[in-house]
């Protein structure tokens, strides 16, 4: 690790999580912790708990704005648990200057989205900082949720599971990059940012038994994979074009240099389903987004590891994404 | 129904003509007197052969060895020195290409240079440097150029307009590279392994494929002009193998929807306008390449970063580690397996040599995408 902190510590992938695992983990160990899921399970198994910063450029963009963020990626998380959000704090920073017009449209952006879930927010903090202290404005949410499915841990999948994505990949990733300085492209690209909580409930009171859940935000699909196979010590085996990439994303990442699977989303989850289970998950999961799909096996080829097949019969490994996500050169 | 963009590359991805052209291969392969190893010159390549699997698909007669073409990779730690020094100055505002960024030099990165309050802006178009500059009148905008004979053209046309708009607050730092030059050293050297060259289209399509007449014609080596797509690199492969089973040794361009032999004109014109031949250029891994670069014609100093700012910038070469093999690498004498610190203490996150500096490097591609080794 370098002595001070840089960008690319905070980009989900292997620097992020080796700070993570350095610095917090090391201070703050406990058996809840360790688990490393998205929502931490308190509670002998009741309740469901997570928090999330959010820090964006540009704060408004295609198909959701800081505020909808805000509340989607914490009841999100507590949804990947198989918990229905409830209870959650909103604190915000801001810098001065700062428009109240602005503010207004952000909040009310996480009052819809809140009534989307059915939660609200309970308590809350306010400061406002010196002009370029923040970058315009920070959010922090806390969510406490019911947990309505026991047992869902990325730490249980098996050989018995295969894997299943929610929708098309990267679509918040690639819109965020097409709403930048620099690139200001037009698109009818839309951030995927949505609350996930609906769907969830419907694999739920559809008996559908799920091993594990997690929306794929920064990393990308690509984290969340490697991941899974490392804490469930299995492999696992994805068919690369079973991935489903809508052809705006595809667009952005031809030109830029992308691949769609390292890039983040904020509707978009994956999950582990029981092979008996896969067909009525795909049927509901499919009432939501027709383009949800299977996308992969888990075996034990090479333990820890993913590994992505062609449809020319190559295959190679998927690792987790490393440093900024930098557009390549030629 | 308007054109999509996915009907421009989806052909050139399309698993039915891979594996045929993967099975033509192999049965011209087999009428091979001996193996044959091939340079991709261009890291745009050896991205796509190590992300396509393409290694996967040939037979055993037939092997790659992983060329300089990388812009970032072939920087030389003291033109990276050159940039961080730079990006510390007060009231810079320090811009350049992507992957730029994270290129290690002496002191640290870009990357490492912004952590420690560096005004380092990355931008997909030079044309980005008019902007910055509108918006930053007090502060001074350092354009670090870098890239082969596709990017230079970007360059000289923000000279352009810089000149044309005059504007006083907008520098650049050339470190524009060519790819002939360096071919020809890696095929003076006498342990050289290379039968055959791919080379890189995109280059081409400025330079035309005139650029690389005299290697088959002087050096007896067959180069393939090769578009980026995976089923480009499989028709030049196969175009490559053809001429060594036909005993052939000619320039052959596979990538005929964008090149000629001439190139892009106006853009070699306005190249011409502003720069020329750097009598050496240093390249990471290679050292010295005569002709290997370009820099600012004098009569342009009144731009240049590297001539305003000649006091503080540092002089001294700078070696990679000596246990880092990228020059045998680069020369086709060894691959980045058999680097003794590959995937150990040079890791994409902690580059030590430059094949490994950015994701078009050989080692770096390894990496990645390595075959299941």
């Amino acid at each position: 690790m370098t002595n001070t902190i840089t960008l690319a510590q905070g980009n989900g992938g292997e620097e992020n999580n080796e700070l993570i695992s350095n610095v917090f983990y090391r201070a703050f160990e406990n058996e809840i912790l360790a688990k490393s899921e998205d929502a931490a399970v308190i509670e002998s198994g009741k309740l469901a708990m997570s928090t999330d910063s959010f820090t964006v450029s540009p704060l408004f963009f295609n198909g959701g704005d800081i505020g909808k963020l805000a509340v989607c990626g914490t009841c999100n998380d507590l949804a990947m648990m198989g918990a229905k959000p409830k209870y959650l704090t909103c604190s915000v920073i801001m810098e001065e200057g700062f428009e109240l017009n602005q503010l207004k449209s952000i909040v009310e952006s996480m009052k819809s989205e809140l009534a989307k879930n059915g939660a609200v927010v309970v308590s809350g903090d306010t400061k406002v900082v010196q002009k370029g202290s923040v970058d315009k404005i920070f959010i922090n949410t806390t969510g406490i949720g019911e947990v309505l499915q026991e047992g869902i841990s990325s730490n249980n999948i098996s050989e018995d599971d295969l894997i299943l994505v929610s929708r098309d990949i990267g679509a918040h990733g690639a819109a965020i990059f097409a709403a930048r300085e620099g690139i200001e492209l037009e698109t009818e690209l839309q951030s995927d940012c949505e609350s996930l909580f609906s769907t969830v409930e419907a694999l739920i009171t559809n008996g559908i038994q799920i091993t594990a859940m997690r929306d794929a935000t920064r990393g990308g699909l690509a984290a969340v994979l490697n991941e899974w196979a490392k804490q469930s010590d299995v492999c696992i085996e994805v068919e690369e074009e079973k991935i489903p990439v809508n052809q705006y994303v595809q667009g952005i990442c031809e030109m830029l240099g992308f691949e769609a699977i390292a890039l983040a989303n904020e509707g978009t989850f994956v999950l582990a389903v029981k092979e008996k289970d896969t067909q009525t998950a795909l049927d509901v999961l499919r009432k939501f987004h027709p383009n949800a799909q299977i996308i992969a096996k888990v075996t034990q080829e090479k333990p820890k590891k993913v590994i992505l097949h062609s449809s020319w019969g190559t295959k190679r490994f998927l690792e987790t994404p490393t440093g900024e996500l930098l557009p390549r050169i030629c | 129904m308007g054109l999509e963009l996915k009907n421009l590359y989806n052909d050139f991805r399309d698993a039915k003509t891979i594996k045929a052209y993967a099975k033509l291969i192999a049965q011209d392969a087999k009428k091979l007197p001996r193996p044959i190893n091939i340079m991709e010159v261009c890291g745009g390549h050896t991205h796509t052969i190590m992300k396509y699997g393409i290694l996967q698909l040939l037979p055993p007669n037939i092997k790659f060895i992983h060329g300089p073409g990388c812009p970032v990779c072939v920087m030389p730690k003291e033109r990276v020195d050159h940039a961080y020094a730079l990006a510390m100055q007060k009231d810079v505002i320090l811009v350049t290409l992507g992957d730029m960024i994270k290129v290690p030099g002496s002191n640290g990165s870009l990357q490492d240079a912004r952590a420690k309050g560096a005004d380092v802006r990355f931008v997909y178009s030079p044309m980005e440097c008019l902007k910055i500059s509108k918006e930053n009148p007090t502060k001074r905008i350092i354009f670090f150029a870098i890239g082969f004979e596709t990017t230079t053209p970007m360059t000289a046309a923000l000279l352009e307009q810089v000149i044309k708009q005059d504007i006083h607050n907008i520098l650049v730092h050339i470190n524009h590279v060519t790819v002939p030059e360096p071919m020809r050293v890696l095929l003076s050297d006498d342990e050289c392994n290379i039968d055959a060259f791919l080379g890189p289209s995109h280059v081409s399509v400025i330079s035309g494929s005139k650029i690389y007449e005299e290697f088959p014609k002087k050096w007896g080596k067959p180069v393939v002009v090769s578009g980026f797509e995976p089923v480009d690199v499989m028709e030049s492969i196969s175009m490559v193998v053809k001429q060594f089973v036909e005993s052939r040794c000619e320039l052959e361009v596979q990538y005929k929807r964008a090149v000629t032999y001439d190139g892009n004109l106006n853009a070699q014109k306005l190249i011409a306008k502003y720069f020329e031949k750097a009598p050496h250029f240093r390249f990471r891994g290679l050292g010295d390449i005569p002709e290997g670069g370009l820099k600012l014609k004098k009569e342009y100093d009144k731009y240049n970063a590297e001539v305003i700012y000649d006091a503080i910038l540092p002089k001294e070469e700078i070696d990679d580690h000596k246990l880092c093999k990228c020059g045998e690498i680069l020369k086709g004498k060894a691959t980045p397996p058999e680097c003794s610190i590959f995937g150990t203490a040079c890791k994409p996150n902690t580059p030590i040599g430059s094949c490994m500096v950015s994701s078009e490097g050989a080692c770096a591609a390894y990496y990645k995408y390595g075959n299941l080794l």
